[in-house]
Order: C-alpha cells, then sequence, then structure tokens
C-alpha cells in the first residue's frame, strides 16, 4: 500500500536534508579543528626548537646568517601551515552557515582538502624538527660525531683525492663487466647439445658468483692471489685485485640480466633472421643484442649504481679508497666526520643515475602502454 | 625435374599429427595456393621446408637434392628460400633500408652500394623509396608487409613461401599487398602461398590445394576447385566461405 504523496515527499526531504547536513559539514567541521590545533602546536614546536637550537649552533661558532636564514625558512614554514589550516577551519564554518547545498559542498571540500594539506606538512615539520634536536641533544653528540665541519674541511681533499681510486675501480670494472657478462650470457644461450657444456660451465659460474658474498669475493682474491706465487697474477695492485673481484661478481648478475634480455626478444624475430640465412652468432649479432640491450638499459644502469657503492668493499683488502682513506682521518681523530664526506660523495654520485634510471623506466613504461 | 618435392611427410608435436604423409610436387614458376580451415597445416607445411621446423618423417627434395635430415647447411638452404609472416616481423630497430640490406650484407657478402642500389630499386618498384630511412614503427601494416616481402627478395629466392601474409592487415590495406604478389607472379616467381584471400587465390594461383587434418584432399586449377569441387570436405568449407561472404 503505498503512503499519501505529500507524506513521502516530507520523509524524503528530511532524510535528504539529514544525508546532506551530516555529508557537508560535521567531518569537514572536526577535521579543520583538529588541523588547526595540531598547526597551533607544531608552530609553538617549531618556534621554540628555533630559539633553542639556534642560539646553540651560534654559541657553537656557526655563521649566524645561516642560522638565522634557516630558523626564518622553518618559522615562515610552520606559520604558513597555520594560515593553511585557519583558513581550512574558517571555510568549514562557512560551509556549516551556507544555505545553499552545493556552495556548502564545494568550500566543504576545499576545506577538507586544506585540512588535509596542512596535516601533511605538520607531519613533516615535526619530523624535521625532532631529527634537528636529535642533532643537537647531550652538547651536540650527534653533530659533532658525524658532522665536524672543521674536520670535513680539512680532510676534504685527502678523501676527494682517494675517491678516485673508487672511481677508477669502477670505470675499469664497468667496461669489464659489460663484455665479460655478455660473453657469459651468449654462453649460456648456446642452443643444442654442442652448446651444452659451455652453458653448463656459464651457469655454474652464475650460480657460484651470485651465492658469493661480494666482499668474500674481494677478500679471496685480495689476500688469495698474492699468496700463488703465479707469474703476472700475483703481482698486481690491490685496485687491480678489486677490478678482478668486483668483475666475477658483477659480471654474474649482469649476464643474468643480458640472458633476460635475449630471452625477452619474441621468437620471430628469430625466425625472421634466421629464415634470411643469418648463422646463430650472426642473429645474435645483429638482431638479438641489440633488440635485448634495448630492454635491458634500466636494469643495468640499476647493476652500474649498486657497482660504484660496492667499489667501497675493496677497503677490505686495504686498497686506499675514500672509505679506507676516511677510516684512518677517522680513527686519527676520534670522529667520523671524514666518512660523512665519503657518504656524501657516493651519494650526490649516485643520486642523478637513480633519477636518470626512473627516467628510463616511466619512458618505457609510457612507449609500453602506447602500444610498441 | 620439379622444383619441390614433399614426399609423403609427416609432422606431430607429441602425439597431435599436424601433417599427415602429405605429398606435393611444385614446378618451376608454379603459384600454389594453399587453402583450408584453420589448423589444417597449411603454414606448418610452410615452415618446414625451410626448416624452421623440423619434419618427423618422409623427405622434401628441391632439385632433386634431399633437404630434410640431418647434415643439410640450413643457412644455404635458406638463402634460396624465401618466407614471409603473417606477422611481418620486421627488424624494430633497423630502418626499412638496413632491413633490407641486412642479410645481403651479412650473409651474401654484397657490396654495401650494390645492396642499397639493389634495395632502393626495390623499394621504388613497391613505392616506398621514400620510407627508406624510416623505422618500421612509423609504417602502416601494409607497408610492413610490402617491406617484409623486399627484404625476401633481396637474397633472390627460387622459391617464395607466403604465410597468410594478408591476414593481420586492415582490409584497406589487403590490396597493396597483393598487387605486389600479382606483379612477382607475373614475373615468373615460384611461390606457395597460405592465404584466406579466396578471390586472389582464385585469381593468380596456377592450382590450388585445399589441406584437411595435415594432407590434401584436393587438389586442381582455381575454376576448377572454386567451380566444380569434387570432395564432400571442400563442399563445405567453400560453402561456409560463401555464407560468411568470404567468397
Amino acid at each position: 500500500m503505498a503512503a499519501p504523496d505529500h507524506l513521502m515527499a516530507s520523509e524524503e526531504d528530511g532524510r535528504a536534508a539529514a544525508w546532506r547536513a551530516r555529508a557537508v559539514t560535521r567531518t569537514h567541521r572536526g577535521r579543520a579543528a583538529l588541523t588547526l590545533a595540531l598547526a597551533v602546536l607544531t608552530f609553538v614546536a617549531v618556534a621554540v626548537s628555533v630559539q633553542h637550537i639556534g642560539s646553540f649552533a651560534v654559541s657553537q661558532g656557526i655563521a649566524s646568517i645561516a642560522v638565522v636564514v634557516l630558523g626564518a625558512v622553518a618559522a615562515l614554514a610552520a606559520a604558513m601551515v597555520l594560515v593553511i589550516a585557519a583558513r581550512a577551519f574558517l571555510k568549514s564554518l562557512a560551509s556549516a552557515r551556507s544555505a545553499d547545498v552545493y556552495a556548502a559542498r564545494a568550500l566543504g571540500a576545499e576545506a577538507s582538502m586544506a585540512a588535509w594539506q596542512a596535516l601533511s606538512w605538520c607531519g613533516a615539520l615535526l619530523i624535521v624538527t625532532a631529527g634537528a634536536w636529535f642533532m643537537v641533544v647531550n652538547d651536540a653528540a650527534v653533530s659533532r660525531t658525524f658532522f665536524d665541519l672543521a674536520l670535513i674541511r680539512d680532510s676534504a681533499s685527502k678523501v676527494l683525492w682517494a675517491f678516485g681510486t673508487n672511481i677508477v675501480i669502477f670505470a675499469v670494472s664497468a667496461v669489464l663487466i659489460v663484455i665479460w657478462s655478455l660473453l657469459v650470457a651468449v654462453a649460456r644461450t648456446l642452443p643444442g647439445d654442442a652448446g651444452r657444456p659451455l652453458r653448463f660451465l656459464a651457469i655454474a659460474y652464475g650460480d657460484l658468483f651470485r651465492g658469493l658474498p661480494a666482499i668474500i669475493t674481494i677478500y679471496l682474491i685480495g689476500f688469495g692471489l698474492p699468496l700463488t706465487n703465479l707469474p703476472v697474477l700475483s703481482d698486481l695492485s690491490s685496485t687491480a685485485y678489486a677490478i678482478i673481484a668486483l668483475t666475477l661478481t658483477y659480471g654474474a648478475y649482469t649476464s643474468e640480466v643480458y640472458r633476460a634480455g635475449i630471452e625477452g626478444v619474441h621468437h620471430s624475430q628469430v625466425a625472421a633472421a634466421r629464415s634470411l640465412g643469418l648463422s646463430h652468432f650472426k642473429t645474435m649479432r645483429y638482431v638479438v643484442v641489440p633488440l635485448a640491450v634495448r630492454n635491458i638499459i634500466p636494469p643495468l644502469m640499476n647493476n652500474c649504481i649498486s657497482l660504484q657503492k660496492d667499489t667501497a668493499l675493496v677497503a677490505i683488502i686495504g686498497t686506499i679508497d675514500a672509505f679506507n682513506q676516511s677510516k684512518i682521518i677517522a680513527a686519527n681523530n676520534f670522529n667520523l666526520s671524514a666518512v660523512t664526506t665519503v657518504a656524501i660523495l657516493f651519494i650526490v654520485v649516485t643520486i642523478p643515475q637513480a633519477r636518470f634510471v626512473d627516467r628510463l623506466v616511466e619512458r618505457d613504461r609510457r612507449r609500453i602502454r602506447a602500444g610498441g | 625435374m620439379a622444383l619441390l618435392e614433399i614426399d609423403g611427410v609427416t609432422k606431430h608435436y607429441g602425439t597431435l599429427e599436424v601433417l599427415s604423409n602429405l605429398s606435393l610436387s611444385v614446378d618451376e614458376h608454379e603459384v600454389i595456393c594453399l587453402i583450408g580451415p584453420s589448423g589444417c597445416g597449411k603454414s606448418t607445411l610452410l615452415r618446414c621446408i625451410n626448416r624452421l621446423e623440423e619434419i618427423s618423417l618422409g623427405e622434401i627434395r628441391i632439385h632433386g637434392d634431399r633437404i630434410t635430415g640431418p647434415g643439410v647447411d640450413l643457412d644455404r638452404l635458406r638463402r634460396d628460400i624465401g618466407i614471409v609472416f603473417q606477422g611481418y616481423n620486421l627488424f624494430p630497430h633497423m630502418t626499412v633500408l638496413q632491413n633490407t640490406t641486412l642479410a645481403p650484407l651479412k650473409v651474401l657478402g654484397m657490396k654495401r652500394r650494390e645492396a642499397e642500389d639493389r634495395a632502393m630499386a626495390f623499394l621504388e618498384r613497391i613505392g616506398l623509396a621514400h620510407k627508406a630511412g624510416d623505422y618500421p614503427d612509423r609504417l602502416s601494416g601494409g607497408q610492413q608487409q610490402r617491406v617484409a616481402i623486399v627484404r625476401a627478395l633481396m637474397m633472390d629466392p627460387m622459391l617464395l613461401l607466403l604465410d597468410e601474409i594478408t591476414s593481420a592487415l586492415d582490409p584497406e590495406l589487403v590490396a597493396e599487398v597483393l598487387d605486389i604478389v600479382r606483379d612477382l607472379a607475373a614475373r615468373g616467381m615460384t611461390m606457395m602461398l597460405a592465404t584466406h584471400e579466396m578471390g586472389f587465390a582464385r585469381e593468380v594461383a596456377n592450382r590450388i590445394c585445399f589441406l584437411q587434418a595435415g594432407k590434401i584432399y584436393e587438389q586442381g586449377p582455381p575454376a576448377e576447385i572454386f567451380g566444380n569441387p569434387k570432395g564432400e570436405r571442400t563442399q563445405a568449407f567453400l560453402r561456409s566461405l560463401k555464407k560468411a561472404g568470404r567468397l
């Protein structure tokens, strides 16, 4: 049995109005109020921290201009968050007052968005502030240990010079690895019965050196080969041993990357090449490997970054690379700031490459989405 | 003597028999069209002839010389037997000119100048000379397939295998590819085509072979096969094509 028309309409209106009211105002206002409270707290925390840490830094002889600029930036950021939060709250109030449901909804959405924004800024600022406190507590024990600016300045040239060794090790091994791992990958993909012995050898090599920790390979080769009394091999420099060890280790990883690329080339391409009378090796040389390399540049670059970092492992066999040099300085001064320099050097070198790889991957993804 | 003799060839994948004691002989300058339902073995037969697939029983001869079994120089064999695939399979990292000159340069040892002149002459003939420097992804399917045909012709094959070369094309691009095949037929190129283009098969073929379950069920001149098919299966196949508006 149907209810009378006017009754249904009023019921509908009541429910709709309640739903709108709830949807528009209450959550937005609550969130905005909470955010405003948190923003006030954050501002106070940042202001107190800037004042306290700033005066401490100045008393430690850090240029007051730098302190003032940094402090101002932090305070300004906190103030900006406060403004965003306040506007979010005002908008949520306006939304509650508005008679027009749609305008109210739009205002509420804006208030909500601004509140979320302010919240995430609050979180970030509080984390940074906590980090700043971590650096200065206990009479700045952390900063002194890791960031002794005077020591960093004095030792920088020595560390930088030693970093040249890392670069040499990296550059030479990178070239060797690209060639060596391609040979291994080709051996790994040899066809038929005739290819089996070399195929197995390539598999054994890959399993062995991917299983061995790089540091152990470096240790065994760097200290082992000199003991063998073999001509040439026992008289190399520790840098050369490092290069051999890293080439063997990374050759195993990189050959797997190559192999994935080679096996990823569609078999129709191989069929086309072989049908033209190209031999297995000519097919590899002119068709499969060029196509494979295109597909594996991002993972190759990742290996490359990883190799750069692992050049620091050669410190274990006494090569005077940047890490070893900085360890010597650290031991002499009872302070790790020189090691921090090395850390910064590695980061500065690798970050642009990491971003470059990201862009390559993104470009590939776009190309695949575009359909080839 | 026939150019190509297929003698009692059987091919199976595991327990699935794709070609079943199939025999066929092709004379020089003949154009043979293989027709039949999907899975009847047309493509497999073509791929066995240039030994992309190995046969299980029987033998295949070119000019009386057995090309199946061990000890055959496959690279040498494939120089003489060209194949064009349904999916074009152009090398995506090479320009049209590089695609067409790769095999002459690296397999025949032709001089670059000579190979490029030859390729340009072919590309001119099919109206794609202006695309010589482009990569395959800049070409339409029809253009890619025409380049793939030129790539095969560059080796000057004595037999050309065409494996459903228009099946992957949009309908409006089919004609430009078939024009080339028609032209090749007129020039006396020996060809075997697996095809679903019945109108074209009727026009260009000297002989139609209807394959059914890995066997040649019926063969004969186009007029006979299309006009007055004897076998019950052939009749049924052609009836179903008519119903689908493909004949």
